[in-house]
């Protein structure tokens, strides 16, 4: 234990031993995602006797009378249109409201401030009989902006936090400068915050387009015509009709995820940066 | 003035009015309504006090559902938590695998709670499932997990780790590595064995991100919906209910509105009372 080693982790274990439990963790998360794979790609009577191995056959027609149909790809659709104008419209109404609070002080703008926070306590589900009245009420029953405005009003707490703590951390001699030499507002933050603001923009993008994409509970309560269900209902009913075919429903489950798993690899940084921002403010 | 006014007028009414309408108000109705017999056409008129929250807390559904939400919590801290700073130690320095480990690792918390609950259902099936085939392997019958009431709530827990303990690594990751390599060597230098460091340097440096992973653990646990729907939907007998899925299933769909929006009130009132103790702990060791 003398070696002149650099100490990044507390325990020092034995390599093999290290590998050993990586190894058997890593088994463990990846054997329901890898037989959810295959079994997608056998027939049923294959998957009765065989769940974890290779397919006897690989049935390619599972994955592909999914595929061919207008079914999987009116829910993705479906998603795609409800998880962007939800991610539009939150930087939207969040950054500008950040903007406000980290530049103007008026009376009652911090309280303001706390009341919009108060958001970032509370599951939608607390109030989620109320709001199904007051989206019945306003006639957005049955309507992508029943699900995008609540899935907005829930997730500005999160996106204000972190703008505001982003535009807190640019220079302030900019701000003090473009305002002497008679830039508004308005106009610094069209052409200097938003500019410089893009790595947050991206993170809190990411982190709520991902959340409006999985969302369940509000469209569940919130849509009942089948042809706007985003794909977590989809699925559900898909399952529903064929529950007896889980090689059907696994190639379905594999097909949904699959875009998932696209949107991970890509926006990697910004989703593992906006998961841990968190721990930065502490 | 720059426009001071104008930007205030035009920047903050967006933000405020959509969740003074979709955050606010629903929850101040929330209350309003819970003292109600409503089903939601009309105006609440059916004035019954406190009668659903007396009804509530004298069902054995809601009953078993907070001792389910209380086990999800138990289980949370006390074997997701440890189990999660354990292979962050282990995959948080460079090693060759190192990122493609934590990669693996953090591939359920990206799933949507549905698709992971469909995969699960699938693993626990008695007919096709995974678990059925290893039991079968071995000699014992193929259990039916999920329809069995003594055994679906802990099957449930099992997914819960699965999912989640990837996610709560990812954050011990980021703080070990905000953690002063010098700091060891220096404990190291003096003698310090492997354990006095984990418990004298590792684990008092990483207070801040453990009191962080407690209360997204915790929070996370206390609204738990998404993953239990495509399991069991709160069955068997509502042995996996949780208060969440208790309102779906008692308030939701058969449209009580008062007795939903009490159980509404009673998940805020937890929410507060843990966000409130939260703080304390945390200003108080600060």
């Amino acid at each position: 234990m003398t070696d002149p080693v650099r100490y990044d982790t507390p325990v020092t274990i034995a390599p093999l031993l290290r590998i050993a439990i990586l190894l058997l963790v890593a088994g463990l998360v990846l054997i329901p995602l890898v037989a959810t794979v295959l079994g997608g790609f056998k027939s049923l009577g294959d998957l009765r006797v065989n769940p974890f191995g290779l397919p006897e056959s690989w049935e390619w027609d599972n994955y592909w009378s999914i595929l061919s149909g207008p079914r999987y790809w009116h829910l993705l659709l479906n998603s795609l249109i409800i998880s962007v104008l939800t991610a539009v419209l939150t930087l939207a109404a969040a950054s500008m409201a950040a903007f406000v609070f980290a530049h103007v002080r008026f009376f009652g703008s911090r309280l303001l401030l706390q009341y919009l926070l108060l958001g970032l306590l509370f599951p939608a589900a607390t109030a989620i009989l109320p709001l199904f009245i007051k989206i019945r009420d306003l006639g957005l029953l049955d309507t992508y902006w029943g699900v995008v405005l609540p899935q907005v009003a829930f997730g500005l707490g999160m996106s204000i936090l972190l703008f505001h703590n982003f535009f807190r951390q640019l220079p302030g001699e900019l701000f003090d400068a473009a305002l002497v030499d008679g830039c508004g507002y308005i106009r610094f933050f069209r052409y200097v915050t938003l500019p410089l603001s893009r790595p947050i923009i991206a993170v809190v993008g990411v982190i709520v387009f991902v959340h409006s994409w999985n969302s369940y509970l509000l469209p569940l309560v919130v849509l009942n015509r089948d042809s706007l269900y985003p794909w977590p209902l989809g699925m559900m009913a898909y399952q529903g009709e064929y529950s007896t075919d889980w090689q059907l429903v696994l190639a379905f489950v594999t097909l949904t995820i699959l875009p998932a798993v696209c949107m991970f690899i890509v926006a990697q940084k910004y989703l593992v940066a906006g998961l841990t921002a968190g721990a930065v403010k502490g | 003035m720059n426009g001071k006014l104008a930007v205030v007028l035009l920047f903050l009414p967006p933000a405020l009015f959509l969740f003074t309408l979709f955050v606010a108000l629903p929850m101040g109705e929330a209350a309003w309504y819970s003292v109600y017999n409503w089903n939601g056409y009309g105006t609440p008129e059916n004035f019954v006090g406190l009668k659903n929250y007396i009804l509530l807390f004298h069902d054995r559904a809601f009953r078993s559902a907070l001792v389910n939400n209380l086990l999800i919590i138990v289980v949370s801290l006390a074997v997701q938590l440890p189990l999660a700073f354990a292979l962050a130690v282990l995959v948080a320095d460079r090693f060759r695998g190192a990122v493609t480990f934590r990669m693996i690792f953090f591939v359920p918390y990206i799933l949507a709670e549905v698709a992971a609950g469909l995969i699960w259902r699938f693993v626990y099936d008695g007919d096709y499932g995974l678990v059925a085939k290893a039991a079968t392997a071995v000699g014992f019958a193929a259990p039916y997990v999920l329809a069995d009431r003594d055994l679906a709530m802990y099957a449930i827990l099992v997914v819960i780790v699965w999912k989640y303990f990837g996610f709560h690594m990812m954050i011990y990751i980021a703080g070990l590595q905000q953690i002063d390599p010098n700091l060891y060597e220096a404990a190291h230098i003096d003698g310090a064995t492997g354990r006095q460091i984990l418990w004298r340097v590792t684990l008092p440096m990483l207070r801040p991100t453990i009191m962080l992973s407690v209360f997204f653990a915790v929070l996370g646990s206390i609204q738990f919906f998404d993953l239990i729907m495509p399991l069991t939907k709160g069955g068997p007998s509502d042995s996996t209910q949780t208060i969440v899925t208790y309102l779906y299933t008692y308030g939701v769909t058969r449209m009580r509105i008062g007795f939903g929006s009490a159980v509404g009130v009673v998940l805020f009132l937890i929410c507060v009372a843990f966000a409130f103790g939260y703080n304390r702990i945390r200003t108080h060791h600060d």
